[in-house]
């Protein structure tokens, strides 16, 4: 259990902690602007609100 | 996708909306009316009256109390409740509970305010409230939190649309910060005080992590939450790039949390943990901006509408004070800029340019295009509209000036130095300096309150000649 000590040190920690949280993000970019098709069905997303008119509403 | 309409016969519960948007309006004159007392008092103590009860120091935590709690949060719960529903094509999850939110929340306003009139207060800013009271506001989170993923997980639309997802983290963050921030031993079963479980820098460095995150998911993210729904509805178009809202929630949830310690540079924190907060405040300006630049080019190809519609003057407004002040955060928590801005009314300022030009002007416009809604009618003025919004805009505009002036002079004067190394100013002559600045300040804050009481009588004209039962006929597909 001797490894877990690695993890009490900020030398270690800091570096770390930028590594994965620099990944994940690059990730999330990847994943909304990777592919073409996935773009527009996210984009189709942004209908939603407008989606929930009543009758009454939309005619005014 | 989804495309269908909402579910015929299916029914929205717009009962608990109504009483937290009237309650959003009692609470915003109220703390706005507390506001200006305590600005005037600070111009002209004598109005303090040596009555204890109504000093500064007490009043002052009614009005932060009264406008973020009692006001944004009865708007954010309104509007969450309101939004969650329509996004989701279902009905809320839960009436008991969330009339049990409600009750409970106008509770913990009043019992927040009679506390600190009393002089109880655990000294945490924005968190001054006792112990049994944190206790009450962890049960209505948690309920809050169950009524709102109840409705989730019940929704018709496939998607989670991106302002629920705000909403969502405001609520999660909230109930950790909360938590954390109040880990505290009563000193006995019936005794009000209680002693934190932190100490010395520890503490200071909880509750500031509580205070930014106040800000960064109360006051920010919940209120974007807001924005990503009525800006597209009010524009009548969808928001400019759904990615580009994924990505702005994606690092704002994520910076934020890093933030909180600048607001101790320049004390006994780590000078780390001081770099490490400045830096995620300033790559904190990306999101921000990308988020604002999002709901404004919402409006492009309408920009006509901010000649003719007062709401959307409202929420642009509103998203321009937005990206200001979170232009003039990052630039405040350099440590070189903060060394002269802390602890001066600079910090006021930009607090209540953040408070006042974002949260409170998102909130007017998104009350105004939702409470016509909710009472199934129009509302009685448009005319009162555009005043409310000249009033708030030039209170707003005031309030800010005389506190940038007032706090870079204050800064300016106590770092001053004579020929001889001594200091050149004395405390009390930077105070002489600040009056005419604290007088303009409360004359702003005069303009801002003046503008709440035309939006309560326009809001209260429009529910009398409003009703209740057509706005129970959900849309038929």
């Amino acid at each position: 259990m001797e490894w877990l000590l690695w993890f009490t040190k900020f030398e270690n920690t800091k570096p770390l902690a930028l590594l994965i949280f620099f990944t994940v993000f690059c990730g999330i970019l990847l994943y909304l602007y990777g592919s073409r098709s996935r773009g527009q069905r996210l984009e189709e997303y942004k209908n939603i609100p407008l989606q929930d008119e009543d009758k009454k509403e939309a005619q005014s | 996708m989804a495309t269908a309409n909402v579910v015929t016969g299916e029914q929205y519960n717009y009962e608990v909306i109504r009483k937290f948007t009237i309650m959003t309006l009692v609470w915003g004159a109220v703390g706005m009316l507390v506001g200006v007392y305590i600005a005037s008092e600070l111009a002209f103590p004598f109005l303090n009256f040596d009555i204890p009860y109504i000093t500064f120091g007490r009043l002052r935590p009614v009005h932060t109390g009264a406008v973020i709690f009692g006001f944004g949060g009865s708007a954010l719960f309104a509007t969450s409740y309101y939004i969650v529903q329509r996004t989701c094509q279902t009905r809320l999850f839960g009436t008991g509970a969330a009339n049990f939110t409600f009750w409970g929340w106008q509770a913990i306003i009043v019992l927040a305010a009679l506390g600190d009139v009393l002089g109880h207060s655990q000294g945490r800013e924005y968190a001054e409230m006792e112990w049994p009271i944190d206790l009450l506001i962890e049960v209505v989170w948690v309920t809050y939190m169950v009524v709102f993923i109840g409705t989730l997980m019940r929704r018709k639309q496939p998607h989670i649309y991106v302002a629920n997802w705000f909403y969502l983290s405001f609520i999660l963050a909230t109930a950790l910060l909360h938590t954390f921030n109040n880990l505290a031993v009563p000193i006995s079963l019936f005794s009000m005080k209680s002693y934190s479980l932190f100490s010395g820098v520890q503490d200071a460095m909880t509750e500031w992590w509580y205070g930014h995150n106040a800000v960064g998911f109360f006051l920010t993210a919940a209120f974007l939450g807001m924005m990503y729904y009525f800006v597209p509805k009010q524009a009548g178009k969808p928001v400019y790039s759904y990615r580009l809202s994924i990505v702005h929630f994606w690092a704002l949830s994520f910076m934020y949390m890093w933030a909180g310690a600048h607001h101790l540079h320049w004390t006994a924190v780590p000078d780390w943990t001081s770099t490490l907060a400045a830096t995620f405040s300033i790559m904190l300006l990306l999101p921000s901006w990308g988020g604002m630049i999002n709901g404004i080019m919402t409006l492009s190809g309408a920009w006509d509408k901010l000649r003719t519609d007062p709401i959307m003057r409202f929420l642009i407004v509103a998203l321009s004070f937005y990206g200001m002040s979170t232009f003039e955060g990052p630039m405040m928590s350099l440590k070189d800029v903060n060394a002269l801005s802390h602890y001066t009314d600079w910090t006021v300022g930009h607090v209540h340019s953040g408070a006042l030009g974002w949260v409170a002007m998102i909130s007017f416009g998104s009350l105004y295009h939702m409470l016509p809604r909710l009472w199934n009618t129009e509302m009685h003025s448009t005319k009162l509209i555009n005043v409310h919004f000249w009033l708030a805009t030039i209170g707003v505009l005031m309030y800010i000036t005389a506190m940038w002036i007032s706090g870079i002079m204050q800064g300016l004067m106590w770092r001053a130095f004579d020929d001889y190394g001594n200091l050149q100013y004395s405390f009390a002559e930077s105070v002489a300096a600040m009056h005419p600045f604290y007088v303009m300040r409360a004359l702003g804050g005069a303009f801002f309150l003046a503008g709440m009481v035309v939006m309560c009588y326009n809001m209260a004209m429009t529910i009398r000649k409003g009703n209740t039962d057509g706005s129970l006929a959900v849309a038929a597909a």
